[in-house]
């Protein structure tokens, strides 16, 4: 087995570990780390339920090997919340809006969503729309996912 | 779904990346993941190594020399899309990156792995036909050099060698003012299109064609430049059907998503929009 | 009572803020010590004969414990009937393993055990079968034929079952009827595509002699069950639980081969062994629905009123029958739908095919027979010239005919009838909202865009809340917890928030302080599935029950602390209190200690020990949920592309428990359908039976910009059979939904559409004659 020791940081602890090199990310983090968070709906890239924050960029954790993410950081659904478990404006307004259901795709919806709120804090529907459209969710029709990433959006720009 | 057994290799310089590409059998590179990865998870290839391009960092820049562009291979697709000196000289390029995956791929992406996986709709090798861009490849025993008409050499097969590498991307923008469009038609918004269609055009001061270039992509193994109606446009007042005309006849193929004869209908359609498009931008400077 | 009640409210999921922070337990989340990873060997062949399987190699590999195929397994019975049923004429389900016959691309043949899955597949690679290629059939309409291979090789033909549903006099509506009218339609739906893919987790605990099963499943007790009488096992040796589960949709809530590999294996290896299906796995193994053909004739009236229909069906039913025959049955016993059709004669053939065995998906049948229905009525409308809603106005069940018998009799040979409902209410309502009557107007301005816009109308009903029941107990706990357990399992609704707010509405407690356990076969004694659009009106009216009683009790041992009388006794804020007097209470806390028993101490006299009642609900007939819905498309002439703008639903699902889960239920189901008409189709090569969709590059579900712009009406017209007034939700987006849209394409492009799913390269021929 070919095996790296890496270090990197995750949810802003530092962690070294010994890894598989053909271990994806996406796995390290659920198997070797215990953030079970991050769920892998589709492992070819696809889904976007696995889509995790490398140095503040939302991508496919399936997509990417471990051993990639030495010296990086990474933030997961559970790095998202204020450090007193405070929900962040994006998770309260899925709270509020009933943007998920049975909470598979909700991980990489609210990774997802955060990376694109940061880059574009006023968005219009379309483009909520559009930043979700690799992302695939079976139970909610989108809708309420999209009232809820405006309406967070509002409440971080301080409008609501 | 989980990636086969390798050996792991991450060289720091093209040198390095060479002499392994030299001296290993079996051998896989790896870009941006967004293809490679997949087909590892679902086990379609198999390397017995895997090279990892990402720490190369002498592989990615974006270079803008007047209208000379040099673009290296593992420069990631969202770095091209967000570089306002390149969209001024190469509008195109933004718009049509925003039809490639979706953002969080394209964080990952690359040009050089866009086009050396060579997906038969993809974007950037249609984008880079359109400026006849020219690719430098490397190999421990040298460089060449190859224009994009010569890069595709069958279905997903780049014109690469076993031990060669794509280091780099080069071409000339066009002079501004000019009008630029990629439309395509595909069922979902970041889906591979079954038609894409770009095209560039420049007009004289009377609004006739100065120059024109128009490319299919999904029609073919690689993208195809629509010459034949280039050359009817040039000099005269735009006839978008005529164009469009010549862009149904060229030969399209059929696969489980869409017939040729559907493909071949897109490409006229689409060719016309793209036209009416760049038309008006050309008009109005661009 | 003057504080705010909980049904009815929009109360915030208890489900959420543990998921929202990545606390979700989902069955791949369970890490056991000691835990081997398996993963599966399946048939690359949609038709063979196994002569031999080499597992050298597998085994010799370093970090695998075991390749077994079924001989060392031991499972060499068939899968236990999950729905049997006397029409049943073949029953063939499969083995855990395959024995010596695959008929499948997909088909379990051999596990492997190893040290983590990376290993698993890398063993699974190295297994060697050696296949006889036996002929394949995979059309459904080849598989019909007389002449035709046999998708098993033992079988007389590929028929499964003969059914029908017949009711009134068919031949003499269509000898007298002004009008009859015949056409074929072919439906094809898609897959299950819960997000969560499958997932078991077993383990065997020889110290207490227990097995325990952690699936992703929508059926723990019947999965306990099934597994009893394959293992021999008692029940109450076995537990089932299902953790938080990924969505279903209906395929989790069938019986699968892994299930019973994973519990014979964790018998016999004594180790935790986890299994995940990975998304390639899930388009080869999990059920699917596909084909349905139907030839069908109409007789009406000169006014297009329906007198009858009759159809002759064949339904694509896979290798296997896992579920029996609901999804068959399903498509059928949804006649007459809303309407006032006085003679059904259905016959429905249900056919073998070597591809995924089908089961209940989303509607669960009714959105085939609802689009037959549709279609029918908008054909009516198309060939006497009629306004397609006009046509339905004559067509439906009027509110003063409720409760109406159809003339159909439920499997215990009692008349169908429909309890409730204001079916002509709900349309004008959607005609209204989406100004159904100015559509013309709309037409002309999409067309100077160069689009075609097209409206399409779909009415429904819905038999929900299924028979037999959900139990449920309310417990009050001397911390003052309120704690309901019930046999009804979840699958991502919000099930928990739902049963917590009708247990809150009697306690007087806030829903977030009750805790909601479900999903485990060890709190609570008996259950069935969360299916059928089930769950609120047959947990729900249990918990209503057992709170109803809960709360007598509360108040009469309040009355003897209080020494007053139970009339003159409220409860609130987790105490019983006397009125207009809140500061005298007795806490509930204070009152499930005192029947919490202390040794040698009698419990109050008159009193059952506990704070606590078990209710169960029965379930005679269903309660029909209905509606209408308006589907406003347009289509670009040139590439065929639709864009669905907007989409009207007018709904009446009784009291609405908790109107924000209903409306995302409702947007759930119609982007379910949605994805059905324009995006989803399951492809098989004809000739070799291998799936050409696998993966979600080649197999499309509607993401977020295809939706189109949801308005949504509620009409709350109570069930009076139960006490609640509650209907079921789960399915009504989706049963309309494709009947709306092809209804809609229809209009827009001005020729005839009788199929679906519709690719853009169909509408252009379509279209284009």
């Amino acid at each position: 087995m070919d095996r790296r020791t890496i270090s990197l940081t995750v949810n802003g602890k530092r962690i070294t570990r010994d890894v598989e090199t053909r271990q994806h990310l996406g796995d390290f983090l659920r198997r070797e780390l215990g953030l079970t968070g991050t769920h892998l709906g589709c492992e070819h890239g696809v889904c976007g339920a696995c889509t995790i924050l490398l140095d503040g960029e939302a991508v496919r954790s399936c997509l990417m090997l471990a051993v990639q993410a030495d010296g990086r950081h990474v933030t997961t659904t559970e790095g998202l919340a204020s450090a007193d478990g405070a929900l962040s404006p994006l998770q309260q307004a899925f709270w509020e809006e009933h943007g998920l259901q049975c909470g598979f795709c909700t991980p990489g919806m609210l990774t997802t969503l955060t990376a694109f709120l940061r880059e574009n804090p006023n968005p219009t529907e379309d483009e909520v729309r559009d930043a979700i459209s690799g992302n695939l969710c079976r139970c909610t029709g989108y809708a309420n996912i999209v009232a809820a990433a405006l309406s967070a959006a509002r409440r971080m720009r301080g409008e609501a | 779904m989980k990636p086969p057994p390798f050996t792991y290799h991450d060289p720091r310089t093209v040198s390095d990346v060479l002499s392994l590409l030299g001296s290993l059998e079996n051998a896989k590179l790896l870009a941006g993941g967004q293809s490679l990865a997949p087909m590892l998870n679902f086990r379609y290839v198999l390397p017995d190594h895997l090279i990892d391009l990402n720490k190369v960092d002498e592989l990615a820049y974006i270079k803008i020399e007047g209208r000379r562009i040099r673009v290296g291979a593992m420069t990631r697709q969202r770095a091209l899309e967000r570089d306002d000196a390149l969209a001024r000289a190469c509008p195109i390029l933004r718009e049509a990156l925003a039809e490639v995956g979706h953002f969080q791929t394209r964080n990952r992406g690359t040009i050089g792995g866009s086009l050396s996986h060579l997906d038969p709709a993809a974007e950037l090798p249609g984008v880079m036909a359109l400026y006849d861009a020219h690719l430098e490849v490397q190999s421990s025993s040298g460089k060449r050099t190859i224009g994009i008409a010569d890069w595709g050499q069958g279905y997903m097969t780049p014109n690469l060698q076993a031990d060669e590498l794509l280091t780099g991307i080069s071409w000339e923008a066009w002079e501004n003012p000019h009008g630029h469009a990629f439309v395509e038609f595909a069922r979902r918004k970041g889906d591979f299109a079954a038609v894409g269609v770009g095209c560039l055009l420049s007009l004289n001061p009377d609004q006739t064609v100065k120059r024109a270039a128009i490319v299919l992509v999904g029609v073919a193994y690689a993208p195809v430049r629509v010459m034949s109606a280039e050359r009817l446009l040039l000099g005269k007042a735009l006839d978008i059907e005529a164009a469009a005309a010549e862009a149904r006849r060229i030969e399209a193929k059929s696969d489980l998503f869409a017939s040729g004869a559907y493909r071949q209908r897109l490409a006229g359609v689409l060719t016309a929009r793209a036209l009416r498009t760049a038309f008006e931008r050309a008009k109005s400077g661009g | 009572m003057d504080r705010p009640r909980s049904i009815g409210a929009s109360v915030k999921r208890v489900e959420d803020p543990a998921i929202l922070k990545g606390g979700g337990r989902y069955v791949d989340d369970l890490a056991l010590p000691g835990m081997l990873e398996v993963a599966f060997v399946r048939s690359s062949e949609a038709h063979a004969r196994i002569r031999g399987i080499d597992t050298q190699a597998a085994a010799a590999l370093e970090g695998v414990h075991a390749v077994w195929t079924y001989k060392e397994l031991g499972g060499d019975k068939r899968m236990v009937q999950a729905n049997p049923h006397p029409l049943l004429k073949q029953n063939i389900t499969q083995y855990p393993l395959a024995r010596d016959e695959v008929c499948y691309v997909g088909e379990t043949i051999a596990m492997v055990i190893a040290e983590n899955r990376y290993i698993a597949e890398d063993a699974a690679q190295l297994v060697q079968v050696d296949y006889e290629p036996l002929a394949a059939v995979i059309d459904l309409r080849m598989a019909a034929k007389a002449d035709a291979p046999r998708a098993h090789l033992d079988s007389p033909d590929n028929l499964v079952a003969r059914l029908g549903q017949k009711f009134g006099d068919a031949e003499g509506a269509f000898k007298n009827a002004a009008h009859v009218f015949r056409e074929s339609y072919l439906q094809h739906r898609g897959g299950c595509h819960s997000m969560e893919c499958r997932g078991v987790v077993a383990s065997y605990e020889a110290f207490s002699d227990q097995l325990t099963l952690w699936s992703s499943t929508q059926s723990p007790y019947l999965i306990r069950g099934f597994l009893s009488q394959y293992l021999g096992r008692e029940e109450q040796r076995i537990r089932v639980v299902a953790p938080d589960v990924g969505g279903g949709f209906g395929p989790k809530a069938a019986h699968y081969p892994e299930e019973v590999a994973l519990a014979l294996a964790a018998l016999k290896i004594g180790r935790p062994l986890k299994w995940i299906e990975d998304r390639r796995e899930h388009f080869v193994s999990t059920t699917q629905q596909r084909d349905q053909a139907w030839e069908v004739e109409v007789a009406c009236d000169a006014q297009g009123k329906v007198l009858a229909i009759r159809a002759r069906v064949l339904h694509d039913h896979g290798a296997y029958v896992p579920y029996g025959l609901l999804l068959a049955l399903g498509s059928v016993n949804n006649f007459p739908g809303p309407y006032t059709i006085g003679a059904v004669d259905l016959a429905i053939d249900v056919i073998f095919t070597n591809t995924v065995p089908t089961t209940p998906i989303r509607g669960a049948g009714r959105p085939y027979a609802n689009f037959i229905l549709e279609r029918s009525m908008d054909c009516v409308a198309r060939n006497l010239k009629l306004d397609r809603a006009e046509v339905r106005r004559r067509n439906l069940v009027r509110k003063e005919q409720m409760p109406y018998s159809t003339g159909a009799k439920l499997p215990n040979g009692k008349p169908v009838m429909f309890d409730s409902g204001d079916y002509h209410g709900v349309l004008e309502m959607v005609l209204k909202n989406s100004r159904y009557e100015n559509r013309e107007a709309r037409r002309e301005e999409a067309l100077k865009r160069g689009k075609r816009l097209g409206f399409g109308l779909s009415s429904y009903n819905e038999d929900t809340g299924i028979a037999p029941f959900e139990g449920a107990s309310v417990r009050v706990f001397p911390s003052g917890k309120v704690v309901v357990t019930s046999g009804a399992g979840a699958q991502g609704q919000g099930v928990r928030t739902v049963l917590a707010q009708i247990a809150a509405e009697q306690l007087g407690v806030k829903p977030e302080d009750v805790l909601v356990e479900i999903g485990d076969t060890s709190l609570f004694p008996m259950g069935m599935s969360t299916v059928g659009s089930r769950t609120t009106v047959t947990a729900g009216s249990s918990v209503h029950l057992a709170a109803v009683e809960v709360r007598a009790k509360a108040i009469r041992l309040a009355a003897e602390a209080l020494e007053c009388a139970p009339v003159d006794l409220e409860i609130d804020a987790g105490a019983v209190r006397l009125k207009g007097v809140p500061d005298k209470h007795v806490t509930l806390a204070d009152l499930a200690r005192r029947l919490a028993g202390q040794v040698n101490v009698p419990s109050p006299a008159g009193f059952t020990p506990g704070l606590e009642a078990t209710a169960y609900h029965a379930v005679e007939r269903p309660v029909y949920a209905n509606g209408a819905n308006v589907a406003v498309v347009e289509v670009d002439a040139q590439t065929g592309d639709v864009e669905v703008l907007d989409y009207f639903v007018a709904h009446d699902c009784g009291t609405l428990v908790n109107p924000q889960l209903v409306e995302g239920q409702i947007v759930g189901g119609v982007a379910h359908g949605i994805s059905n008409v324009l995006f989803e189709r399951m492809v098989y090569d004809k000739e070799s039976g291998q799936p050409q969709t696998t993966n979600y590059g080649e197999y499309l579900l509607i993401t977020a910009p295809e939706m189109p712009q949801m308005h949504l009406a509620h009409m709350e017209t109570p069930s009076p059979w139960n006490p609640l007034g509650v209907k079921g939700a789960g399915e009504g987006g989706t049963i309309p939904c494709l009947a709306a849209v092809v209804s809609a394409v229809e209009d827009a492009i001005g020729a005839k559409v009788n199929e679906y799913p519709l690719s853009p390269e169909r509408i252009v021929e379509l279209m284009t004659g």
